[in-house]
């Protein structure tokens, strides 16, 4: 651990994010929606998704309360996955998930996370990975057209 | 005479922790306070000298197990001025405790339509329980509401007392708010109601002397890691008549004076809730946290922890958009507070890099949260070894954190 772990988790890119972030809202004409909490600290958001008939998602945007990095990790996930297909969605979710619980090593294995590698050193702190996480349940959860998932 | 904080301090080892390279300034007391050397000597002492079961063996070991585990039970009759030692029954903590009361009083004594009053104040420990005995019963939970300082609405409290309600349950210091209720206001006109009263003292009995005959209150409830004991120890203080008329919460061994397949008869007070083989070793460790309070003295804590809230209140205060949630005219060492651009858990572990451990969240009190239209808030909360510099390095991370958030 660097001797200021903590910068690490509150890059630029982090709090540009929250402090500005993409797809911000909902969109009627979204096909799909999810909402997720976490209990522990109250972080609440919601998910918005547009999926066309070729299982691709044509939009993605976000609302809700929370954490910088809930905020700011919700934000960069809609723009990663915008455009994506669902299939190739839910690989990036398993990906997501590898990396912010310290199971995949982006400097040594393959993976399509781009600038979602910023956020590889939060699983040193194990409290904080439900923040950086949440986004991505919920996302999961509209897509298998879940009402609401919780990171508990 | 004034308190010797260096003194203090030397006695717990876990002060000397570094964290992230910098001294640890352990400011979330309310979640749960460190622990002085004495305590930590009389477990290890149990464990590596004195281990038996109580309360069964007529070998030397069990007797002096039994002795000190028993001693402890004398010392919080007298921490709490109870009138006698059969009333004070240990329990694994404020929560167990409370739901002791629940299964066993509640399910004995209330029956559908009586009304059981709590405020909006309460730590979810002292609102679920009551929940479920409404589910069950079909009892009715009555909310006394709070003002924008955090203060019980007293006059809203007293017009809803009627021979209805049944129960008063409420917190004598909100963990959340920093609050100090009323509690003789509360305890005397829900008598007057012909209502029996629990108060619920986990943040006050490490800060403030607690009189039970005094306050005439019916239950009280705390825990022992909060006043510098074990974690898995706590009290529930009872008046002799109540507990007598009430049934066993749990069942089992230590509990009973007899067993035949047809009939048990139960043990007398306080053993009748005491079910199994009890947490030996940190109720004899609790017995040594009482000691080192009394040692310093009550008074003496109530009087530094106010000085530490004013200074306290006075630092934080004066950083730019600070500001403090929970402001009563009577308050405990509790501090919490917002921030118009960071979010509580960002602050959190912004601080943390500093060394300094504050609870951030909703601190189970989410409709404390709702009333203040907030999410979480951050907490300090100070005890008698904390000190002023503790509360000008908190300062001056949140100044650090703020830069970040602009």
């Amino acid at each position: 651990m660097s001797a200021h772990p903590h910068r690490e988790l509150y890059q630029q890119v982090i709090l540009e994010h929250n402090k500005n972030p993409r797809n911000y809202g909902p969109f009627p004409e979204a096909t799909h929606t999810s909402e997720g909490y976490n209990p522990l600290c109250g972080d609440h958001l919601k998910i918005f998704l547009k999926i066309g008939e070729d299982n691709i998602i044509d939009r993605v945007s976000f609302e809700g309360d929370g954490c910088a990095i809930s905020r700011a990790s919700a934000s960069m996930m809609t723009t990663a996955i915008q455009g994506k297909t669902v299939p190739e969605t839910l690989a990036l979710f398993e990906e997501f998930q590898n990396l912010v619980t310290g199971k995949l090593d982006p400097d040594r294995q393959p993976h399509h996370l781009g600038k979602l590698t910023i956020f590889s050193g939060i699983w040193q702190f194990p409290s904080r990975v439900k923040c950086a996480i949440l986004s991505w349940h919920a996302l999961k959860g509209a897509l298998e057209r879940q009402a609401s998932v919780s990171t508990e | 005479m004034p308190m010797d904080i260096e003194k203090i301090r030397s006695d717990f080892p876990n002060l000397r922790v570094k964290v992230h390279g910098k001294p640890l300034v352990y400011l979330d007391n309310a979640a749960t306070t460190l622990k002085p050397q004495q305590v930590i000597e009389r477990i290890t002492w149990f464990y590596s000298q004195g281990t038996s079961n109580v309360h069964r063996g007529v070998h030397y070991l069990s007797e002096q197990a039994t002795a000190e585990y028993e001693r402890t039970r004398e010392k919080i009759k007298k921490f709490i001025n109870a009138s006698k030692t059969a009333e004070v029954i240990f329990t694994s903590g404020a929560t167990e405790s409370i739901n002791l009361v629940m299964n066993s009083y509640g399910k004995s004594q209330l029956k559908q339509g009586d009304e059981i009053l709590i405020s909006e104040m309460e730590h979810h420990s002292n609102i679920v329980p009551w929940q479920q005995l409404c589910q069950e019963n079909g009892c009715v939970l009555k909310v006394a509401p709070i003002n924008d300082n955090g203060e019980l609405c007293l006059d809203a409290y007293k017009a809803m007392l009627s021979p209805k309600v049944k129960l008063v349950s409420m917190v004598y210091i909100s963990n959340s708010l920093g609050t100090v209720n009323p509690v003789m206001d509360i305890i005397t006109t829900a008598h007057e109601h012909g209502a029996v009263v629990l108060i619920d003292g986990a943040q006050a009995a490490g800060h403030l002397a607690m009189d039970v005959q005094e306050l005439d209150c019916d239950f009280l409830v705390f825990s022992g890691h909060k006043i510098f004991g074990p974690t898995g120890t706590g009290v529930l203080y009872g008046k002799a008549d109540l507990l007598n008329r009430m049934p066993p919460y749990q069942t089992g061994g230590d509990m009973i004076t007899s067993v035949t397949f047809e009939k048990t008869t139960y043990n007398i007070l306080p053993y009748k809730f005491e079910a199994g083989t009890p947490n030996i070793a940190g109720v004899i460790g609790l017995g040594a946290a009482i000691d080192y309070m009394l040692d310093i003295g009550m008074d003496a804590i109530a009087a530094y922890e106010r000085e530490l809230l004013a200074y306290g209140t006075e630092k934080l205060g004066a950083i730019p958009g600070l500001k403090i949630i929970g402001t009563a005219k009577d308050k405990a060492a509790i501090i919490s507070f917002i921030l118009p651009n960071i979010h509580a858990h960002d602050l959190g572990t912004l601080v943390d890099e500093e060394g300094v451990a504050v609870r951030t969240g909703h601190h189970c009190t989410q409709p404390v949260m709702n009333h203040f239209k907030v999410p979480a808030t951050s907490r300090a909360s100070l005890c008698f070894y904390n000190t002023k510099e503790e509360i000008d390095i908190l300062a001056d991370a949140i100044r650090q954190a703020k830069t970040l958030f602009p």
